[in-house]
C-alpha cells in the first residue's frame, strides 16, 4: 500500500490499535498478489458480491413498506408498486436482482468446474460455495413466497409438501414447516423473518468463502499455481479495476431488465392474489430452479433410475432425495475428480465431458419448465440420468484414464512467451 | 485456586485425576441435557399454536347440493369437497376389485353413507388441489378427480388410480349432525 497514507498520523493511530487498513490492503489492495492471467470468468466472484450487496439494500428498503400478513400481504407489494416513492424501481431491482445474483453464481459455478478451482488446496473455498448456493436457495425460495400471489402460494405449498415424502414424521414436519394444517399466515410470517435473516448468514458464509481464499489465493484459467513474483500482479488497481469494468457491463444487463423488461423471469400468474381454493393450471418454480425441479419430477414409478430402488421407497421420497443429492453431490466433487490437472485447457477429454455436461442442465432446466407429459418426461429422465452419471461415474473415470496434455511449468512461461 | 493446590498436594494425583474427570462428564452431561431441553420451545413454538388448533371444525348444510352436483367448502385452510353422488359413481365405485388399486381400499370405508363422499380436495403428491368439482372441469380417466400439476387420476370415490400421488384423497373425521348438516373436524 502507498506508504505515504500509512504515515497519516491519524491512520497510523487506527492501524496500531486496529488493524483494519493492511487487512484491506492484504483482501483487495497493492498487497494481495493475484495471477497475471485471469480472465473475464474470474470477474463473476465480485458480481455475486454486488448481487448480494444490492439484494440487501433493496430488501430492507422494501421491508419498510411490506407487510406480512395474508390480508396485506399483496395489497402492501401493490402499494409499493404503485403509491410509495420508487417502490417500483426498488421492488423490480430486487425482483430481477435475484435472477442476476443466480446468473452470476452459476456462472461462477461452472468456471469452477471448469478451471478445477474445487480442487487441492481449495476444496473449502468450493464447500462454502455450495453453502451459499443452497442458503440462496433457500432465501429465494422464501423470498418468492412474500407477495403472496398465486405461485407464491403454491409454489410453496408443492415445495413444503415435498418433506411430506418423510416416512413417519413426513406430515408432522410439514405441519411444523406450516405452523398450522396449510400453507397460511403462521408459514408467511416466518418466511418472511427467515428471508431478513438467511442474507445476513449468507454474507458470513462469504466472508469464510473468501477468507480460505486468500490462503491460497486465486486459480487462474492455466490451473498451476502463482510461485514466482513474476506470476502474479497486485490486486488494486489492475483487478479493482477490472472487477469495477465488469460490474459496469453488469449493471448495464442488469438495469436493461429493471427498465425494459421488469417481469421478462416472473410469472403473469403471480399478479393475482393467492387463492388457497385454485391452483393454477401450471406450477413452475423461478427459472433458477428448473433444473432440480426436473430432476424431482423424473421420478415417476416407471422411471429405469427408480426401479432398483423401489423396494425401499416411493418414487416421491426417490425424486426429493435426488433433487437434494443433485446439489449435495457437489460438495464432494473435490474428491470426485481424481485428475489432479486443473484446467480442462489441458484435459481434452474432460472439456468435451464439460461442455456435454452444461448442455444437459440447460435441457434439465427447459423440461422443468414443460408440463410433465408425453417426450418431456423420458427426456426429463434421460437427462437426470446423465446428471448423475457425469458426476458420479464420468468425472473419477476421466481422472483416471485421460492423458492430460503437458502443461506449464508456471504463468509467466505460459502467457509472456 | 489456592486451595486447589493445597488440597491437591495432600491427595495423590490419581485421585484428583478422576475426580476431574467425573467433573468434567457430570457438568458436560448436566450441560447437553439442559440445552437440549431449552431448544425444545424453540422448536415447538413453530409448531400450530392453539387458536390455530381451535378452529378445527366447521359445520356445513348440505341440503341444497343436488345429486350429481359437488360443493367445496374450507376446513382448516384446506378445501373439503363434499360430493353427493349418484346412483351410477356408487355403483362404478363398489365394483372396482381392490386388487386394482394403488392404496387399497373400499368404498365402504371411505363413506359413512354411500351418496355422500366427503373428502379433503388436496393431492396427496404435492399439495395442489385436484380439478373436477365444476362440471366443465376434467375429471381425469376414472371419472372422479384430475390434479393437473403432474397428473395424478382419481375415481369416483377418491382412490389413487393413475399418476404420481401415493395415496387416496383423505377422508376427513365428519359426523351427520342430522339429515342435512355435517360436522367437520
Ligand atoms: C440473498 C439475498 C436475497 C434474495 C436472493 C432475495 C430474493 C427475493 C425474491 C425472489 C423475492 C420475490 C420478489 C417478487 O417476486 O416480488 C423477494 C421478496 C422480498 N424480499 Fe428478498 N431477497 C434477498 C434479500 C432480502 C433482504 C436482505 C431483505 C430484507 C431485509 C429482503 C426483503 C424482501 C421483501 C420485503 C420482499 C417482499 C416484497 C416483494 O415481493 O417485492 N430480501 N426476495
Ligand atoms: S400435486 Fe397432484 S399430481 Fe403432483
Amino acid at each position: 500500500m502507498a506508504s505515504k497514507f500509512m504515515e497519516n498520523p491519524v491512520i497510523k493511530w487506527v492501524e496500531y490499535r486496529l488493524p483494519i487498513f493492511s487487512f484491506i490492503d492484504h483482501s483487495v489492495g497493492s498487497g494481495y498478489p493475484t495471477p497475471r492471467n485471469l480472465n473475464y470468468w474470474w470477474n463473476f466472484g465480485s458480481l455475486a458480491g454486488v448481487a448480494l450487496v444490492i439484494m440487501i439494500a433493496s430488501g430492507i428498503v422494501l421491508a419498510m413498506s411490506y407487510t406480512a400478513h395474508v390480508d396485506y400481504a399483496f395489497e402492501s407489494v401493490e402499494r409499493i408498486m404503485r403509491d410509495v416513492n420508487y417502490g417500483w424501481l426498488i421492488r423490480y431491482i430486487h425482483m430481477n436482482g435475484g435472477s442476476m445474483f443466480f446468473i452470476v453464481v452459476y456462472i461462477h459455478l461452472f468456471r469452477g468446474m471448469y478451471y478445477g478451482s474445487y480442487k487441492a488446496p481449495r476444496e473449502i473455498v468450493w464447500i462454502m460455495g455450495v453453502l451459499i448456493l443452497l442458503a440462496m436457495m433457500a432465501t429465494a425460495f422464501m423470498g418468492y413466497v412474500l407477495p403472496w400471489g398465486q405461485m407464491s402460494f403454491w409454489g410453496a405449498t408443492v415445495i413444503t409438501n415435498l418433506f411430506s415424502a418423510i416416512p413417519l414424521v413426513g406430515d408432522a414436519i410439514v405441519t411444523w414447516l406450516w405452523g398450522g394444517f396449510s400453507v397460511d399466515n403462521p408459514t408467511l410470517n416466518r418466511f418472511y423473518a427467515f428471508h431478513y435473516l438467511l442474507p445476513f448468514v449468507i454474507f458470513a458464509l462469504v466472508f469464510i468463502h473468501l477468507w480460505a481464499l486468500h490462503v491460497h489465493r486465486s486459480n487462474n484459467p492455466l490451473g498451476v499455481e502463482a510461485k514466482a513474483p513474476e506470476d502474479s500482479i497486485p490486486f488494486h488497481p489492475y483487478y479493482t479495476m477490472k472487477d469495477l469494468f465488469g460490474m459496469g457491463v453488469f449493471m448495464i444487463i442488469f438495469m436493461g431488465f429493471v427498465f425494459y423488461a421488469p417481469n421478462f423471469f416472473g410469472e403473469p400468474d403471480n399478479y393475482i392474489k393467492a387463492n388457497p381454493l385454485v391452483t393454477p393450471p401450471h406450477i413452475v418454480p423461478e427459472w433458477y430452479f428448473l433444473p432440480f425441479y426436473a430432476i424431482l419430477r423424473a421420478f415417476t414409478a416407471d422411471f429405469f433410475m427408480y426401479w432398483p430402488i423401489s423396494w425401499l421407497m416411493s418414487a416421491k421420497l426417490a425424486g426429493v432425495i435426488a433433487m437434494f443429492a443433485s446439489i449435495l453431490l457437489l460438495l464432494v466433487l473435490p474428491w470426485l475428480d481424481r485428475s489432479k490437472v486443473r484446467s480442462a485447457k489441458f484435459r481434452p477429454i474432460y472439456k468435451q465431458f464439460f461442455w456435454i455436461f452444461f448442455l444437459d442442465c440447460l435441457v434439465l432446466g427447459y423440461i422443468g419448465a414443460k408440463p410433465a407429459e408425453g417426450s418431456f418426461i423420458i427426456i426429463g429422465q434421460l437427462a437426470t440420468f446423465y446428471y448423475f452419471f457425469h458426476l458420479i461415474i464420468l468425472i473419477p473415470l476421466i481422472g483416471i484414464l485421460e492423458r492430460p496434455r503437458p502443461i506449464p511449468e508456471s504463468i509467466s512461461a505460459a502467457v509472456t512467451k | 485456586m489456592a486451595d486447589t493446590v493445597t488440597a491437591a498436594t495432600g491427595e495423590s494425583k490419581e485421585d484428583d485425576k478422576s475426580r476431574r474427570d467425573f467433573l468434567i462428564v457430570a457438568t458436560s452431561t448436566v450441560g447437553a441435557v439442559g440445552t437440549g431441553l431449552a431448544i425444545w420451545p424453540f422448536i415447538d413454538t413453530m409448531n400450530p399454536a392453539a387458536d390455530t388448533l381451535a378452529l378445527s371444525s366447521t359445520e356445513i348444510d348440505i341440503s341444497p347440493i343436488e345429486v350429481g352436483q359437488s360443493i367445496t367448502v374450507v376446513w382448516r385452510g384446506k378445501p373439503v369437497f363434499i360430493r353427493h353422488r349418484s346412483q351410477a359413481e356408487i355403483d362404478e365405485s363398489q365394483a372396482v376389485a381392490i386388487a386394482d388399486l394403488i392404496d387399497p381400499e373400499t368404498d365402504d370405508q371411505r363413506v359413512q353413507k354411500a351418496e355422500w363422499l366427503i373428502m379433503v380436495g388436496v393431492c396427496t403428491h404435492l399439495g395442489c388441489i385436484p380439478l373436477g368439482q365444476k362440471s366443465g372441469e376434467p375429471k381425469g380417466e376414472y371419472g372422479g378427480w384430475f390434479c393437473p400439476c403432474h397428473g395424478s387420476h382419481y375415481d369416483t370415490s377418491g382412490r389413487i388410480r393413475k399418476g404420481p400421488a401415493p395415496l387416496n384423497l383423505v377422508v376427513p373425521g365428519y359426523e351427520f349432525l342430522d339429515d342435512s348438516t355435517v360436522k367437520i373436524g
